[in-house]
């Protein structure tokens, strides 16, 4: 559905001095996404992500590389990419004042289908959308959640096979989130769409996509499923609490034999025993194979642990490991 | 297709703004207040200006300020539309550009021809008398003056982003052009120098030509040039328009 090749976008500085300042937006990004995918485009704010989405669109020309979406290049088939397209924007699509229905119903027309059937079809969204009952009201009387819903039904309204959704969920609570990720991966259910966002949240990536490409200034550094890109980074952080803080030597060793990664020896809380534990813990790559085997050894070595934790990598640690920064520090 | 994209956009313009009664009021009230307040002034002076009837040369001046004015600050709207990702959204539909900007401007150029016709009726209950014909000419070339005007605007609109930096830029322009158009006095009664100038404004052409309209002169150099010049600045404003509605990044 989507092919491109060396996508890049260099916008001129606007630096009222002489010195003009190039932005490399977008350094060539290649992209390659199958029918039927739900595809997430995971970087910090800057990275590039609405860059690349608005060239895919046909909003922005690139100032290199080609695409094909939908089977159309962007560059000289613009208008048969956009009857095939949905696009979600990051700053929404509705004036504030206007009313829901018909904003929903004009966007339908302006894809040249019938105002009947915009109506019907706005309708059924809206139903779809949890949004029954807001078909007169103002954007501006919405709450973040139905707003955000109110443009994805603006995007969906001509029914595209594929749909670009830019930040979908930015900036709503959690659990207007949760419900909003509901009806994504429902569009691809129900209408067998194609999808593509983009995000910075990890957990949104995680939850919602089949696939992830993680972009860091303007450049992809990493793309495949959630699950592979987290065993092929980072490994699972084993983590045992030995109950007697002497025998941590003897469990790190232990430890150290199927890790992938420096042993790490931290003072633990006190135990559930009078003596102080001791925490013993480090990244193993595929830890629920490995584990079963290393508890029997701490077994017969005498050493009793007061618990024992398995916690899978996150995107997070994944990021942190491509890019050497976390995510999460940078906030929204 | 293209007809049937501007009216969608056209009507949906028109819907929000009908739905504004401040934008209904303010609308209709210009023109009262202007003839009301403006008008009985002028009165006495007519034959000093050189006019038999003081309208004819008073509603013309009022119609081109009409259309210069409403319409130069059209854009200010676009920019909040731009905002809440209107725009956007609209453009990444197929629905053709042009038809993405006239849809707006049909909108002001609607305003601009109900104020008009305020304005002329009014005029009559004060006391205008011309050619009917001439009047009703008179006001088409007002409409595509204000549409080009309209595009300008949205032109700029969408290149500054910007309501701040606009609005100086609107405001430099128009104040020179209200002067020295001769549309509230004409400029012959002017010194040399200040007739020299205001040669060099289209819009002086535009509000002789209408004047000249009113009074039933078809085929004078005077209406062909304001004719010519209206012409000019209505395919000028739409080619800018739609330049800045197509242009990436807009
Ligand atoms: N129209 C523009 N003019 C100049 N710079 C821009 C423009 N749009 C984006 N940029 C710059 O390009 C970079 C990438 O922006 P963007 O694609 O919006 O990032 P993201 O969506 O991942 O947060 C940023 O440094 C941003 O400042
Ligand atoms: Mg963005």
């Amino acid at each position: 559905m989507i092919h491109a090749r060396g996508l890049a976008r260099t916008f001129e500085g606007r630096g009222r001095g002489k010195a003009k300042e190039e932005v490399k937006a977008v350094a060539g990004v290649d992209i390659d996404v199958a029918e039927g995918e739900i595809v997430g485009f995971l970087g910090p704010n800057g990275a590039g992500k609405t860059t690349t989405l608005r060239m895919l669109t046909t909003l922005l020309k690139p100032t290199a590389g080609s695409a094909t979406v939908a089977g159309f290049d962007v560059a000289t088939q613009s208008q048969q990419v956009r009857r095939s397209i949905g696009y979600v924007s990051q700053s929404g699509s509705t004036s504030p004042e206007a009313r829901a229905g018909e904003e929903v119903m004009d966007h339908g027309m302006l894809y040249g289908i019938s105002q009947k059937q915009a109506e019907s079809r706005g309708r059924e969204l809206f139903e779809q959308l949890d949004l029954e009952g807001l078909w007169e009201r103002k954007p501006q009387a919405m709450s973040g959640g139905q707003r955000r819903r109110l443009d994805i039904a603006m995007g969906l309204v001509h029914d595209p096979t594929l749909v670009f959704l830019d930040e979908p969920t930015t900036g709503l609570d959690p659990q207007a989130r949760a419900n909003l990720w509901t009806h994504i991966s429902d569009l691809r259910t129900r209408r067998g769409a194609t999808i593509f966002l983009t995000t910075h949240y990890l957990d949104e990536a995680d939850a919602l996509c089949d696939r992830i490409l993680v972009i860091d200034h303007g450049s992809i550094v990493a793309s495949d499923t959630p699950d592979a890109l987290k065993r092929q980074v980072a490994g699972d952080l084993v983590s045992l609490v030995v109950a007697d803080a002497s025998k941590a030597a003897a469990a790190a060793e232990l430890l150290g034999r199927i890790a992938d990664t420096e042993v790490e020896v931290t003072a633990a809380q006190a135990g559930t025993g009078a003596q102080a534990g001791a925490g013993v813990s480090a990244r193993v790559r595929g830890a629920g194979h490995e584990v079963a085997g290393l508890i029997r050894g701490l077994d017969a070595a005498g050493i009793d642990l007061d618990s024992i934790e398995v916690r899978r990598p996150t995107l997070d640690d994944v990021f942190l490991d491509l890019t050497g920064r976390s995510l999460r520090e940078q906030g929204a | 297709m293209f007809w049937r994209e501007t009216s969608i956009v056209f009507r949906r313009q028109l819907r929000m703004a009908l739905r504004n009664p401040a934008w209904v009021i303010i609308g209709l009230v210009q023109p009262i207040l202007y003839l009301c307040l403006f008008g009985p002034l002028l009165e006495p002076l007519a034959g000093t200006l050189g006019a038999e009837n003081a309208y004819t040369l008073f509603v013309p001046g009022l119609l081109v300020q009409l259309g210069l004015f409403g319409a130069l600050f059209a854009g200010f709207g676009l920019i909040a539309e731009w905002r809440a990702g209107v725009i956007e959204a609209e453009r990444v539909t197929p629905a053709s550009r042009t038809a993405l900007l006239l849809g707006r401007i049909l909108r002001d150029v609607l305003q601009l021809f109900v104020q008009g016709l305020v304005l002329i009726g009014l005029a009559f209950l004060f006391g205008l008398t011309g050619s009917l014909p001439g009047m009703a000419l008179g006001l088409v070339l007002t409409v595509l003056l204000g549409a080009a005007c309209a595009a300008a605007s949205n032109a700029l609109a969408l290149t500054t982003k910007s309501e701040d930096v606009m609005a100086p830029v609107i405001n430099s322009v128009a104040l020179p052009v209200l002067l020295l158009s001769g549309i509230l006095l004409p400029m012959t009664i002017g010194p040399q120098w200040l007739q020299v100038v205001s040669d060099f404004m289209p819009t002086k052409y535009i509000v002789n030509a209408i004047r000249e309209l009113f009074t039933g002169d078809f085929w004078t150099i005077t209406t062909m040039w304001g004719v010519v010049w209206t012409l000019v600045l209505f395919a000028a404003g739409l080619w800018v328009g739609t330049r800045t509605f197509r242009r990436e990044n807009a």
